[in-house]
């Protein structure tokens, strides 16, 4: 900001916003490419994706822009299609994730058996590490896409539930709860009615911030063979068969498809960050 | 000083807590694989040929038509005997081949894990003390684009820069396939460790380095740093004196604790450069259904998160002179 005082040239536009608009600026660009994607690929006919020998291992040109591979296939609109795919089970998995984190923490917040058993919940599920235990639950499941999904829920959990733990003790020490103890209302209804809208933002970025980690395991693990199957468009998939055409100099099968994983699990991250600060004015100055 | 009757205490309590942990580990993992389609018996009589003894002891083994809870401790109580069963693909005990290739597994995670550790430090006291210049904003994006990015995907861009375009490195394999262990030169060897240890050390950067990066600007907004700086101190001394004296020991507990995300880390990178370690083993007993091996794997993945964490909490509770001050007096 104090950089763009005396700066006069056309980024000025950025320089004279505030913090809050340019925030906003931030989570509606991310948020319009993420919904492009999803509908993009959501309209790509699975049928459009045909094996055209005469096009075999071209690099990239305007045509193909991100080339096509060793069957003819055009490289940009299967990774669309991937993309679409991960951002469909990354959302399943993170919703699955928070409200499994929701159920544990006000389990916790019930009594101090219970709350001593989350804790310790989330000491054993933190203990395997994550890749291993999804994979383990993917099998256990009979792999594919469900298998994924749940073993990535099942894994991400941790973190949100240990915030909201912390924040439900909090509020549960406020005059307001005791107060409605005293009156006689129900745990559930102190739980319904006075601490779940206020932990609902955090529940919400909770959920968005699971988002790019979700994305990214489901990836590795189909990299990996154990999750969706090799006839799925899945990036995780794309990459673990461009693995066998690097050493004839295929590098645009694996680069083109990563950097758009990558970018957008970053997408997905500014996105997070940002409605974080809108709901958690407070997180904005760190 | 150190009070050794408290630490004797502490590592009971925590020895006892993992004895439990590691109980749960086991039975859990165990549920999984009993609820998965594969059959233990049937996925190791498919791939060799046995005679009808064998196959009889290898149901006892697994307590094949038995109910679950009889399974469970039949399971359990191998494990706890130290029977951990035989490997189907490499047709060897368990424990042999997870020693086997859990030493060559550490050597990577080892010195990446120094690396990372190290140069995550540096990249993070640079960027903390040139605030908001260019140095620090380089750091800063290097940080969150590898935070993002899947890391086989920059195991793979590494071995496309270094293997295929400059051809300095074999493209895969930790040995040559075939060869044993031990008739392959040091060289041979090291050759073949270079680049997954760099693939694992660029990526382990990130964390280490954000971290340092906030601590450092967290103590250097401190009433005894800005004190030290009014009585003429600074630069380099400055730093070394006040800066790096409070943050090494927060940011060595959580290199300690990151050894889940580094294992993990490891069965990426070691799948892209087919490097013969825990990780491809435990990639490929899972894909070719050799449940004990993979159920061992889990368990020795568990133990060793687990020794990272206790170190982690011995280094918090009893090094860090402040928090032992502190319980000391309260």
């Amino acid at each position: 900001m104090d950089k763009s005082v005396n700066k006069t040239n056309k980024f000025d536009i950025l320089g004279s916003m505030n913090l809050r608009t340019k925030t906003l600026l931030a989570i509606g660009l991310s948020v319009f490419i993420l919904v492009l994607v999803v509908i993009i690929s959501f309209f790509i006919d699975p049928s459009s994706i045909t094996t055209d020998w005469s096009v075999m291992n071209k690099p990239p040109s305007l045509e193909h822009l991100f080339g096509t591979d060793w069957m003819g296939r055009d490289m940009f609109t299967r990774t669309l299609k991937g993309l679409g795919l991960s951002v469909q089970i990354g959302f399943f998995a993170s919703v699955l994730s928070s409200i499994i984190a929701v159920a544990l923490a006000f389990l916790s917040s019930f009594n101090k058996y219970l709350d001593s058993f989350v804790s310790w919940l989330i000491d054993v599920f933190l203990s395997i590490p994550h890749l291993l235990l999804i994979v383990l639950i993917s099998i256990a499941l009979g792999g594919g896409a469900f298998g994924v999904l749940v073993g990535v829920a099942f894994t991400h959990w941790t973190s949100l539930a240990r915030v909201l733990r912390a924040e439900i003790k909090r509020i549960k020490t406020s005059e307001f709860v005791t107060i409605s103890e005293e009156l006689g209302k129900s745990k559930f209804w102190i739980a319904r009615k006075q601490i779940l809208p206020l932990v609902f933002s955090q529940v919400i970025v909770g959920t968005i911030l699971i988002f790019p980690h979700a994305i990214m395991h489901e990836a590795s693990v189909t990299f990996l063979g154990f999750g969706l199957s090799p006839h799925e468009p899945a990036i995780g998939i794309i990459l673990s068969e461009s693995m066998k055409y690097l050493a004839t100099g295929n590098w645009w099968l694996a680069l083109f498809p990563g950097l758009s994983l990558l970018i957008l699990v970053l997408l997905f991250d500014i996105a997070g960050e940002n409605i974080k600060k809108m709901l958690d004015p407070a997180s904005a100055n760190d | 000083m150190i009070d050794k009757k408290k630490i004797a205490k502490f590592l009971g309590y925590k020895i006892v807590r993992f004895a439990i942990l590691l109980v749960v580990v086991i039975l859990l993992s165990f549920i999984l694989i009993d609820m998965s389609p594969i059959n233990p018996v049937n996925a190791y009589i498919s791939n060799m040929v046995v005679g009808p003894e064998k196959i009889a002891k290898l149901e006892a083994y697994w307590g094949v038509n038995q109910p679950i809870t009889v399974k469970l401790m039949n399971w359990l109580g191998n494990i706890l005997t130290g029977d951990f069963g035989t490997s189907l693909i490499y047709r060897t005990p368990v424990l042999q081949v997870i020693s086997e290739k859990f030493t060559a597994s550490l050597i990577l995670m080892l010195s990446s894990w120094v690396i990372s550790g190290v140069l995550g430090f540096i990249l993070g006291v640079l960027a903390g003390f040139k605030r908001d210049t260019w140095v620090d904003k380089a750091v800063k994006v290097y940080c969150y684009i590898l935070q993002s990015a899947p890391t086989f995907w920059i195991a793979l861009l590494v071995v496309m820069i270094f293997s295929i375009w400059l051809g300095w490195f074999p493209v895969s394999g930790g040995v040559p396939i075939g060869a044993l262990s031990n008739t392959v030169s040091f060289w041979d060897w090291l050759r073949h460790l270079i680049l997954p240890a760099f693939t694992l050390s660029i990526l382990g950067v990130a964390s280490i380095a954000l971290y340092t990066r906030d601590k450092l600007i967290e103590v250097m907004s401190t009433d005894y740093f800005l004190f030290a700086q009014a009585r003429g101190e600074s630069g380099w001394t400055l730093i070394k004196r006040h800066g790096i004296r409070n943050i090494l020991l927060p940011a060595i507990t959580l290199q300690f604790l990151s050894f889940s995300e580094l294992f993990g880390g490891t069965v990426l990178v070691e799948q892209v450069f087919m490097y013969p370690g825990i990780g491809q083993a435990a990639v490929s007993a899972g894909l070719r259904s050799d449940v004990p091996l993979l159920l061992g794997i889990v368990i020795f993945s568990a133990i060793f998160v687990y020794v990272g964490n206790l170190i982690a909490d011995v280094l918090y509770n009893f090094v860090d002179p402040r928090i032992r001050e502190g319980e000391e007096s309260g």
